[in-house]
């Protein structure tokens, strides 16, 4: 006898049902694209064209990140734990600072809040447990489909005392693109964020002269976005015409 | 000599040089800003140095790039995981196979392939490699000479270098934007004739190096052009990101070979030539070792090499047919095309899905890096599941190390300015991308 108080309907948050809600959380995840074989028009006979594939939803991983199968792991539990520890002694929380952790593929990536950025920075160089000496750099992504996060700044961050490189990965709303600069900790990462704007347009809030760096400085528009075009011209050869590139079949 | 900038300054930036002079001469101020480039003889191609002077000595140095920009990364965006090798060759064309190594490391990484490379596509990943930090490094000390005016430094140095362009001429058809490193491993094995030259080349080139050193190590007007000159600390090298060959003339044994090793470097015997001069005479003699060190690999790739596939056993990823070398880089192979045009219909369809289409790689994030003859050379790529890279970006040692112009060169001479620039040795190839 159940003593289920809903009995006869559907209890979406018992075990049971959990295929359908991952259904669900399914029609939430990011559309990452649409159509197949460049199908767009009525001439669609496929059935294809209006194939809506979407990507994975944003999954952390969960304690233990150690896999004790994989050696490159070997450091991500201590690296989590020392972070912990070493926010504890600031006014930032590392459940304020740390969205959620993510590991793949041998490397761990700590989701920043931008709030939390500087403070997470300068205590990964200064902390004697963490000793991050060096910032391989810093560089954005575009993700359009990711709403409300699609600029996303990646730092790589390598300890020379303790041989070990970790990812953050700070997002902003297109709408306000700004993050925090970590010049002030990481004067290396100048000409990176400097990049990042010029190719992302993302404002890095205090950087020294936040200025284009390979492109004109009167150019307009951030190149590397993905709605900006690629452009291109067709070449023609021995009377055969070749599309840009941009404009070529897709298989994505 | 005041560093403080005064409000009365020649602007020496272009325009007529007799109204320059005139406005100098009529002028009290000793401040002059010189435009050091975009083409200039020793900015090693397009740099652009803005050089504030007060007399002889530099009071600010400010650095241009973007002159070189090619959009490689974007252009990534739009073409196949495969086809990104011939790109990414071009971004610091002296160091080709690095960076073709560094992507290739990533995109298996994202594969998921990196332990099921082959054993000999390996080695002969690290052979190339290392005979490319030879070429590279002789190119640094051959620039380096011209730009001081010594020329015999520069024409041993190219022919030097020479030597091993002919051995990668004669392995990948080509002497510069090889694309030879594919993912899942080479697109071709070694020809059996590259054995002698390699060979030839380990007998020829220590002989060659005695030379360099004997005409560099202890000359005196060498000497006095690059000791104590542009000095940088280990702790101004950290907080400016400088790696390789820099970080190592400072002090520190960092080498991504030995501290996070890739294509099996854990299995060779070589050591991290250090320095703690901290100038450009140090990272001179950091980088003539470095060519003594690589020549050591080399010789155990020659004893390591054990016959076997150069390319994953993944028909989905491998490249299917064995090209030859054709008189302009790589040619077809016949067989292959009587198979697939005359043999069978299911390789044809295999052949043309891989070469138009391309494999598709998991979604995910990868960072590989490699230690480049530079400095750290990092790939960091992005997936989205699909036949094309949703993202690629190059972390290139020499656009870091160039904002150590300003560290280096401020307080010293503007003859020193050269002398400092050359021994970053940067290539704007890779620095603008």
């Amino acid at each position: 006898m159940s003593t289920n108080e809903h009995e006869g309907k559907p209890n979406l948050n018992s075990e049971e049902n959990a295929p359908a809600r991952r259904g669900e959380e399914r029609l939430t995840s990011p559309v990452r694209g649409t159509g197949l074989f460049g199908a767009q028009t009525t001439g669609d006979t496929s059935g294809y064209g209006g194939l809506v594939v979407r990507g994975t939803a944003p999954l952390g991983s969960e304690r233990p990140y150690t896999d004790p199968d994989d050696p490159h792991t070997a450091f991500f539990d201590d690296v989590a734990d020392k972070i912990e520890a070493s926010l504890g002694a600031t006014d930032v929380g590392y459940g304020d600072a740390v969205e959620r952790v993510v590991v793949d593929r041998g490397e761990i990536t700590f989701h920043v809040r931008r709030e939390a950025l500087l403070t997470l920075a300068r205590r990964l160089r200064d902390d004697e447990a963490l000793r991050f000496e060096l910032c391989i750099g810093v560089t954005g992504v575009h993700y359009p489909s990711d709403t409300g996060r699609e600029l996303h700044a990646v730092y790589e961050f390598r300890s020379i005392t303790h041989n070990r490189k970790i990812r953050l990965e700070v997002a902003c709303p297109d709408a306000d693109p700004h993050i925090p600069s970590i010049v002030s900790a990481y004067p290396t990462n100048d000409w990176h964020e400097r990049e990042a704007w010029d190719f992302f347009g993302i404002v890095f809030d205090g950087h020294p002269a936040l200025t284009r760096i390979q492109m004109p400085d009167d150019w307009h528009g951030h190149p590397q976005r993905k709605d900006y075009p690629l452009g291109g011209i067709p070449v023609e050869y021995r009377g055969a015409k070749i599309p840009p590139p941009d404009e070529r079949r897709s298989y994505a | 000599m005041s560093t403080a900038p005064t409000e009365d300054y020649i602007d020496a930036s272009g325009g007529d040089w007799d109204q320059v002079v005139e406005a100098a001469q009529k002028s009290s101020a000793e401040r002059l800003v010189v435009n050091m480039g975009p083409q200039h003889p020793s900015t090693h191609g397009v740099l652009r140095l803005i050089l504030t002077l007060d007399g002889e000595s530099v009071t600010e140095a400010r650095v241009g790039i973007g002159y070189l920009h090619t959009g490689i990364e974007k252009n990534m965006e739009y073409r196949t995981w495969t086809q990104g090798s011939t790109f990414v060759t071009r971004m610091d064309y002296l160091t080709p196979l690095f960076n073709e190594t560094a992507y290739c490391l990533a995109v298996e990484k994202l594969l998921g392939i990196t332990d099921s490379i082959p054993e000999r596509a390996s080695v002969i990943r690290v052979l190339m490699m290392e005979l490319n930090r030879m070429s590279s490094h002789f190119v640094a000390m051959a620039t380096f000479g011209m730009e001081l005016g010594a020329t015999t430094i520069m024409t041993n140095g190219f022919r030097e270098r020479e030597m091993v362009l002919d051995i990668f001429e004669h392995i990948t058809g080509l002497r510069m934007n090889h694309a030879y490193v594919r993912p899942g491993g080479v697109s071709q094995d070694l020809p059996a004739s590259a054995i002698p030259k390699i060979k030839e080349l380990l007998v020829e080139m220590p002989k060659r190096i005695k030379v360099m050193r004997k005409l560099l190590d202890e000359n005196p007007i060498y000497l006095a052009r690059t000791r104590n000159v542009a000095h940088l600390n280990l702790a101004g090298c950290m907080a400016l990101g400088l790696t390789g060959p820099l970080v190592r003339a400072s002090g520190l044994a960092w080498d991504l070979r030995k501290a996070q090793p890739y294509c099996g470097y854990e299995d060779y015997d070589f050591d991290i030539p250090v320095s703690d001069g901290g100038d450009v005479y140090a990272r001179y003699r950091v980088r003539v070792a470095e060519i003594e060190q690589s020549l050591r690999i080399v010789q155990q790739c020659m004893d390591r090499l054990q016959a076997g596939p150069v390319m994953v056993e993944d028909a989905k990823i491998a490249w299917p047919a064995r090209l030859a070398i054709g008189p302009d880089g790589l040619g077809n192979s016949p067989d292959h095309i009587a198979h697939i045009m005359g043999g069978s219909m299911e390789a044809l369809i295999h052949h043309f899905k891989i070469v138009t289409e391309g494999f598709r790689v998991p979604a995910g994030q990868a960072y590989a890096a490699v230690e480049s003859a530079k400095g750290e050379l990092g790939c960091y790529a992005v997936s989205d599941g699909g036949p094309r890279p949703y993202r690629t970006h190059f972390r290139d040692p020499s656009f870091v190390h160039l904002q150590a112009v300003a560290a280096m060169c401020e307080g010293g001479s503007v003859a020193d300015v050269v002398a400092a620039v050359a021994s970053i040795d940067p290539v704007m190839g890779g620095v603008d991308r």
